[in-house]
């Protein structure tokens, strides 16, 4: 086992899908020559060659648009997308298609993707560098929606993802990519899809995230413990499929719940898995379901960007005003 | 700030606005030699002296601004940051080309376009030093704020130019973008449309040979980009970006043209970034040293110091001078840059609406109870 970052678990995750199917292939702008921008990709051009390790031509809807027909025709595309901001583009693509392709032609294609891209906000960037677009992406049928918060979980999904047959959007937390290692087993391991991470247990109230927040959460929920106050932390793992087992199994023995989410507030995740809770879950509740999210604005550059990024304050916090009520 | 109004080199619009595909695709058009020598009188824009002068302080100002931002982002007193040393002739060239009713369309590596036009080198910082009020463009001034989303600023400007056409305004719109934005849809789309309706854009395209890693060849396999307007019905023309006359002259064409309506012209000015992509990158990842000081052979400041130097124009001492009063120019900027007073955080959620809506006051107000909560932990 070795100790790994999180991006150094995605190199890790594309080398072994990519010895072991050879139909597996990369594609994306830098991710050959330069590694990728942030490196994701680094030496896998030396190993598999420019034939299936492509720096395209700058055009994220020429990237997803093509993985579709190389998809279709028996390869196995993972698709780079430089940053979350860069996703725009090659939308058409992925509500237009990607997520249709199964059901229009009746089963009789498939298109297994993955589109790769970090996410989030915290790492000092320009514009359209720090965005959360996961809701995008789960409101859209027919697409699996995966954001690993940490190593182990990035590499074991990551080698899921590759292996689907349906297409999969898989969000990186960029601000995690370097923040901490995790011991990373060298052998390939396929974590499942919709079976969510307990992160830790408690009896007071459920905290609900997933990617960066979820790391955080745990720092909150650590924190509270020293106070005595008993925090479940679960890590969704996937948005879609959803674990909604151990979401409700948690919420019945806590009675309360926190969703805590980077993105922005209105209609973001958090919104449906509040609206689920409440639906099946109604009779357990002890008090109103809360949330802690991004605020509906533009992420701003560096300078206001921590007021706006979440903190494990505000997360105590709202579980201290929930806690309140009973 | 900016500039004053330059003297046009003798218009050659009549010519051009019939639309007949005369113009060199083939070049690169060169009026300065490398040695800063005259090669095509012809077309040598007759600029004053003073002028001249005027514009070289541009560039060597540019230059020096680049040099202090790089090394602020590594002393970690600015954010990541795009250079644009070695792209000075190109930008500059095409910044002085325009008039005060034209509306520019900068990426995010135009900063010497942006300050030629109007806005000040205090603003390119506060920008990239992480904040929005960089972006806060002078109500005179017709530049729109930086596009970073790549080449979706080139239907912006093809738009503006079809509401001035419109209008029956006499201006045009300029558009920049590297090599790589022409690989996006918005790229074909914007000169499919500016073709159609014939609208006075003239669509920039520094060629810096790498977008990113990738260079050139990789964006494309036409043999120029230049020859990719004749596609679309209109001129294309490649230019040696290095070369401040030769891409003053022919912005200044193009601009003609579209003003008086004679539609759209592409400009492929060929250039070279000297530095990296951004302070986020490492350029000796991609390209070899060699490469890298063979472009250096071609920098356009010294190029045009030597025209300037033939026309018995500038001296030693003149250079010495131009070099700290520039360097005082950006220290100033720097300075201010620095003493820019904390912003509250009310100022990220404005300007979200014209009017504040409900969610965003309650957004607000607890943020601000939070913060104050938070504050004496500290
Ligand atoms: C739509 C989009 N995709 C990707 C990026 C990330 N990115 C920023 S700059 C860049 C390369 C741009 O190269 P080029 O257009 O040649 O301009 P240059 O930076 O060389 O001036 C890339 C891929 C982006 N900003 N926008």
């Amino acid at each position: 086992m070795a100790q790994l970052t999180l991006v150094q678990a995605i190199n890790d995750a594309l080398k072994v899908e990519m010895r072991r199917d050879k139909s597996v292939m990369v594609l994306g702008e830098d991710v050959g020559v330069d590694g990728g921008v942030f490196r994701a990709t680094e030496g896998l051009l030396q190993e598999f060659g420019a034939g299936r390790i492509v720096d395209t031509p700058l055009a994220e809807s020429g990237i997803v648009g093509a993985a579709i027909g190389l998809a279709l025709n028996g390869m196995k595309p993972v698709a780079e997308i430089q940053f979350d901001g860069f996703m725009p583009p090659a939308f058409d693509h992925v509500v237009s298609h990607i997520g249709r392709v199964r059901w229009r032609s009746r089963g009789r294609f498939n298109v297994p993707m993955v589109i790769r891209a970090p996410y989030g906000g915290g790492i000092h960037a320009p514009e359209h560098h720090s965005e959360s677009p996961e809701a995008y992406y789960a409101h859209t049928p027919g697409l699996k929606v995966v954001m690993p918060s940490g190593p182990y979980d990035a590499k074991g999904l990551l080698i899921s993802a590759i292996r689907d047959p349906d297409p999969v959007i898989y969000l990186e937390p960029k601000k995690n990519y370097r923040a901490f290692r995790e011991e990373v087993p060298e052998n390939d391991y396929a974590l499942p899809f919709g079976k969510a991470n307990l992160l830790k247990e408690g009896s007071d109230i459920t905290v609900i995230s997933w990617g960066y927040m979820a790391r955080l959460s745990l720092q909150a929920a650590e924190m509270l413990g020293e106070q005595g106050i008993g925090v479940e932390v679960i890590d969704l793992r996937t948005l879609v499929p959803l674990d909604i087992n151990a979401i409700l199994a948690s919420v019945q023995k806590t009675g309360r719940c926190l969703i805590a989410q980077e993105a922005p507030q209105t209609c973001a995740f958090g919104s449906e898995l509040m609206t689920l809770i409440q639906e099946k879950a109604f009779d357990s509740l002890r008090a109103p379901l809360g949330r802690i999210s991004g605020f509906d604005i533009t992420i701003p550059l560096y300078r206001l960007e921590e007021a706006y990024m979440p903190d494990a304050g505000r997360v105590i916090r709202k579980i201290k005003e929930i806690l309140q009520f009973s | 700030m900016a500039k004053s109004t330059p003297t046009k080199a003798k218009s050659t619009s009549d010519e051009s606005s019939k639309g007949d595909h005369s113009w060199s695709i083939e070049g690169p058009i060169q009026i300065l030699d490398p040695a800063g020598k005259v090669i095509d009188k012809e077309l040598e824009p007759k600029l004053p002296d003073d002028e001249l002068k005027e514009i070289y302080r541009w560039m060597v100002t540019a230059r020096s601004f680049d040099e202090r931002a790089l090394s602020l982002q590594r002393q970690g007193r600015l954010g990541t940051y795009a250079p644009l040393s070695g792209q000075e002739a190109a930008q500059v060239g095409s910044a002085w080309a325009l008039e005060q009713q034209d509306w520019m369309f900068p990426s995010y590596r135009e900063h010497a376009v942006q300050v030629v036009r109007g806005q000040r080198w205090v603003d390119i910082l506060t920008y990239w030093g992480g904040s929005e009020e960089g972006n806060r463009i002078p109500k005179n001034v017709n530049n729109f704020t930086i596009s970073i989303p790549i080449a979706t600023q080139i239907l912006h400007a093809m738009g503006a130019a079809w509401a001035g056409k419109l209008r029956g305004e006499k201006m045009a719109a300029i558009a920049y973008f590297g090599d790589g934005g022409t690989s996006e849809g918005d790229f074909h789309e914007g000169l499919n449309f500016a073709g159609v309706f014939k609208v006075g854009t003239v669509f920039f395209c520094q060629n810096n040979q790498y977008a990113i890693s990738v260079p050139r060849e990789r964006q494309t396999s036409s043999e120029t980009i230049a020859q990719k307007a004749i596609a679309y019905g209109f001129d294309g023309v490649q230019v040696d970006g290095n070369d401040f006359l030769a891409v003053y002259y022919i912005t200044n064409r193009a601009l003609e043209k579209a003003r008086s309506g004679g539609g759209p012209t592409l400009i492929e000015a060929i250039t070279y970034r000297f530095s990296h992509h951004t302070t986020a990158d490492d350029w000796t990842r991609y390209r070899s040293a060699a490469e890298v000081e063979e472009w250096k052979q071609k920098d356009p400041l010294i190029r045009f110091r030597k025209y300037l130097e033939n026309k018995k124009l500038w001296s030693d001492k003149d250079e010495q001078k131009l070099l700290e009063e520039a360097k005082a120019e950006v220290a100033k900027a720097v300075e201010e840059y620095e003493k820019l007073p904390e912003r509250d955080v009310e100022e990220i959620f404005k300007y979200t609406f014209a009017e504040m809506p409900w969610n965003l006051k309650e957004q607000l107000e607890d943020l601000r109870a939070y913060l104050k909560e938070k504050k004496p932990e500290e």
